[in-house]
């Protein structure tokens, strides 16, 4: 792989350089593997990348069924904080910040990671309480986390609707300056282009269409692009995960939902910031072209349509309006939706399963994006060492089981 | 948006309904005997198809009763309605 540099660039432009290479193969499939994920999303790319550069496990193969990043990688709003309520979350979604931080370098791929603040508006005397307490519970597990008042919040974002004659007025926040937003696409044409050069496979337009078992041992997969041998297979598939799941015989706690998000036409920046708000229901930031990226609350039925319905949209429009009256008028350019794979306890499984030698890695629900590189990380140490990360341990399936639950829903509200 | 054939009011916008999930799971019989796994089979374990699916909607909105859907997760295409207590219909082919 040749690095991408300024240099290089430079003499691409004048004709010097020898052309700009395939950032990765499109190989056949191998009959066999040591590992293959299933997923070729931002995680389960990060998780083969990790897997060749920390473990040297460099026979490994990732299968997408449609396009790599064509699923909840390149569909959601962006958005990477850590700032969680529970010791457990916090420090997986830390360390993946932490990740992210120097991602870029990492990769040789701009990520374009933007740490410019996020706040989470609170708008009742309870809101304030709840975002204190969890601004103390972030600082004792080592997360930046401050709490604003009314005064600095609304200095910070001018466009804030300042009235107290609302049902919602601002009251303050939280918030966390390191928290920000990255190029989605990027991360997955990143890791993609970094796991490619370590030696790792990637094969698109390939859908598992069966589980080849052993006793209680998985050896291989059947795709639509033949059979493949492979001595441990991680799940990696978010809103697919229980088809997948049912194709190697057990069940998982989670549902699909659609979850849709829509921007704006592009005006000038207005806001340089990332914006939460759990009372109205939405979360915006503006994009480098200037549209304004928002996102909403899941559709409540059961889908994997990647569409879902207008109430949502309808909602999102009026607490935007609520929330910035400037923005009335602004055209919606396009909305979408993708298929969220939602826990009960709104934080994600990953670990090891009821058949030996897959793995999972799911239930990220509304928020895996900020996970990307964590997530990779620790399911990677995971499968290579054939035990739980210690980060990972907590989340273990036997949760459901045991009780311990790691309830971010109140926690984490709308905003994920 | 889904429009949904709510069996004692008729055809009502989705907006009208509140979702119920996954129906006809059964809580554990001997809930004192009830293994931790069973626990949580019957909380927290679902099917979640692609494809059709039993579902529990009410009619919040309206008559306020619960009653049973057979909607497909990838057209939405709701293909039958029935009330609590009716024999279950066949799930299309």
């Amino acid at each position: 792989m040749k690095r991408y540099s300024f240099v290089q660039l430079l003499r691409n432009a004048i004709g010097l350089g020898d052309g700009w290479q395939q950032a990765w193969r499109s190989p056949e499939p191998k009959p066999s593997y040591d590992v293959v994920i299933v997923g070729g999303g931002g995680h389960g790319l990060a998780t083969a990348y990790y897997l060749a550069k920390n473990h040297g496990v460099r026979n490994v193969a990732v299968l997408e069924k449609g396009w790599i990043g064509g699923g909840n990688t390149g569909r959601n709003t962006t958005v990477v904080r850590s700032n969680y309520l529970w010791d457990e979350s916090a420090a997986i979604y830390e360390h993946s910040l932490k990740l992210w931080e120097g991602l870029t370098q990492e990769l040789n791929f701009n990520v374009m990671f933007s740490q410019r603040n996020l706040v989470m508006l609170a708008h009742t005397e309870h809101e304030m309480i709840e975002a204190s307490r969890r601004v103390h519970a972030n600082r004792l597990n080592g997360i930046d986390a401050e709490i604003w008042s009314r005064e600095q919040t609304l200095a910070f974002i001018p466009i804030l609707n300042k009235s107290m004659n609302i049902r919602y007025p601002v009251m303050g926040g939280s918030a966390q300056p390191r928290a920000g937003i990255a190029r989605h696409d990027a991360v997955a044409w990143g890791f993609a282009r970094g796991a490619d050069a370590l030696g790792v496979d990637i094969i698109q337009n390939c859908e598992v269409i069966g589980v080849r078992r052993e006793g209680s041992r998985i050896v291989g997969l059947d795709t639509t692009r033949g059979a493949i041998d492979a001595k441990k297979v991680a799940f990696v598939a978010a809103g697919h995960s229980s088809v997948l799941a049912s194709l190697a015989g057990f069940r998982l706690p989670i549902e699909s939902h659609p979850l849709q998000a829509m921007v704006s036409e592009p005006i000038k920046p207005v806001l340089d910031t990332v914006v939460m708000s759990g009372a109205v229901h939405a979360y915006v930031s503006q994009s480098d072209k200037g549209e304004l990226v928002m996102g909403a609350g899941i559709d409540a039925f059961n889908s994997y349509a990647q569409r879902g319905s207008l109430p949502i949209l309808e909602d999102l429009a009026s607490a935007m309006v609520e929330l910035f009256p400037i923005v009335s008028r602004l055209k919606i350019l396009r909305s979408w939706g993708g298929i969220v794979d939602v826990c009960p306890d709104a934080s994600p499984i990953i670990g090891r399963t009821p058949v030996d030698g897959l793995f999972i890695n799911c239930g990220w629900g509304t928020g895996g994006f900020k996970a990307t590189p964590g997530s990779g990380w620790v399911l990677a140490d995971t499968i290579a060492n054939d035990r739980p990360h210690a980060l990972a341990a907590p989340f273990s399936m036997e949760r459901f089981a045991s009780g311990r639950l790691i309830d971010e829903h109140g926690a984490a509200a709308v905003a994920h | 948006m889904l429009l949904i054939p709510c069996p004692y009011c008729g055809e009502r916008t989705e907006s009208e309904f509140r979702y119920g999930g996954e129906a006809h799971f059964r809580r554990p019989e001997n809930h004192l005997e009830a293994t931790d796994e069973a626990w949580a089979d019957y909380l927290f374990m679902r099917k979640n198809p692609k494809g059709w699916h039993r579902e529990r909607w009410m009619h919040i909105a309206g008559c306020k009763r619960w009653f049973y859907v057979v909607r497909h997760t990838v057209t939405h295409r709701i293909s039958s309605v029935y009330k609590v207590g009716d024999p279950l219909p066949d799930l299309p082919s």
